[in-house]
């Protein structure tokens, strides 16, 4: 089965980005397929390449970049929940005239056309929020 | 389901204006619109509170984003469920909310109402039509 994933709180207060992270790993372990994990609302936060957890708490965006570079995934952040909470690309960092960028190797940034798309293409799609 | 068309259904739980969620979710369903699927909306739980007229936004600082529903039947997005449950257990009637209405093109463009009152278990058949549920 194909699945689109939807992660939609925050990492760290919320278990949701955890939680789509373990349901990816076991679908691909047993033979699904994973199309695309599209990140909104606070869930584009997980994305950021500045967090410092604790050494003996799980990192959650190296977990994500990890994976995605394992099962060439893509991970997509909504461009829209993004800027306004402060997540920028190179690109967009260049772009808006702001002096640092901070998404993570293995994320791309991209609009909410990307969120539609892949519910059309998949055969589930799967919501990990609040 | 025929080629690519599938039903979508946006579920939205939550007031207007404590939280981003309904306002994160008008934005997905103005931009799922370019995309010609079947459209629907679900309002529930506080979600019904989203619907209510004479918002009034200006002394807290929040855009009132309550008109953009009445635009949505321009999208061909006509079709908003409203629970009447969460209407009563909020004090709630048909007569608090905004008239949405749509222009049916295959009826003369005659204005119609958008909303569909629909009881809990009416709810949930609506939910089991959908191919794509997102949950606001």
């Amino acid at each position: 089965m194909k699945f689109g994933i939807v992660v939609s709180a925050g990492p760290y207060t919320y278990e949701a980005s955890d939680s789509a992270f373990n349901f990816i790993k076991a679908a691909i372990a047993k033979g699904h397929e994973v199309s695309r994990v599209f990140f909104y609302h606070d869930g584009v936060n997980v994305a950021t390449r500045l967090s410092i957890p604790p050494q003996d708490d799980r990192q959650i965006q190296q977990q994500w970049t990890d994976l995605a570079k394992e099962h060439d995934l893509d991970l997509v952040v909504c461009i829209a929940a993004a800027q306004r909470r402060g997540m920028l690309d190179k690109n967009e960092a260049d772009r808006q005239g702001k002096d640092a960028d901070n998404i993570a190797e293995g994320f791309r940034i991209s609009g909410l056309g990307q969120l539609i798309e892949m519910s059309i293409q998949a055969d589930r799609t799967i919501t990990f929020g609040d | 389901m025929s080629e690519d068309i599938k039903k979508f259904l946006y579920v939205n739980r939550k007031a207007p204006y404590g939280t981003i969620f309904a306002q994160e979710a008008l934005e997905v369903v103005l931009i799922g619109a370019a995309f010609d699927q079947d459209v629907s909306l679900a309002f529930l739980d506080d979600g019904v509170f989203q619907l209510t007229k004479g918002q009034d936004t200006k002394e807290v600082g929040l855009k009132n984003f309550s008109p953009t529903f009445n635009a949505l039947g321009d999208y061909e997005v006509t079709k908003f469920y409203v629970e009447q449950e969460s209407l009563d257990e909020r004090g709630l009637t048909l007569d608090d909310l905004q008239d949405v209405q749509y222009e049916d093109e295959d009826d003369d463009y005659n204005e119609k109402p958008s909303i569909i009152v629909v009881s809990r278990s009416q709810m949930a058949d609506v939910m089991a039509d959908q191919d794509v549920v997102l949950s606001f």
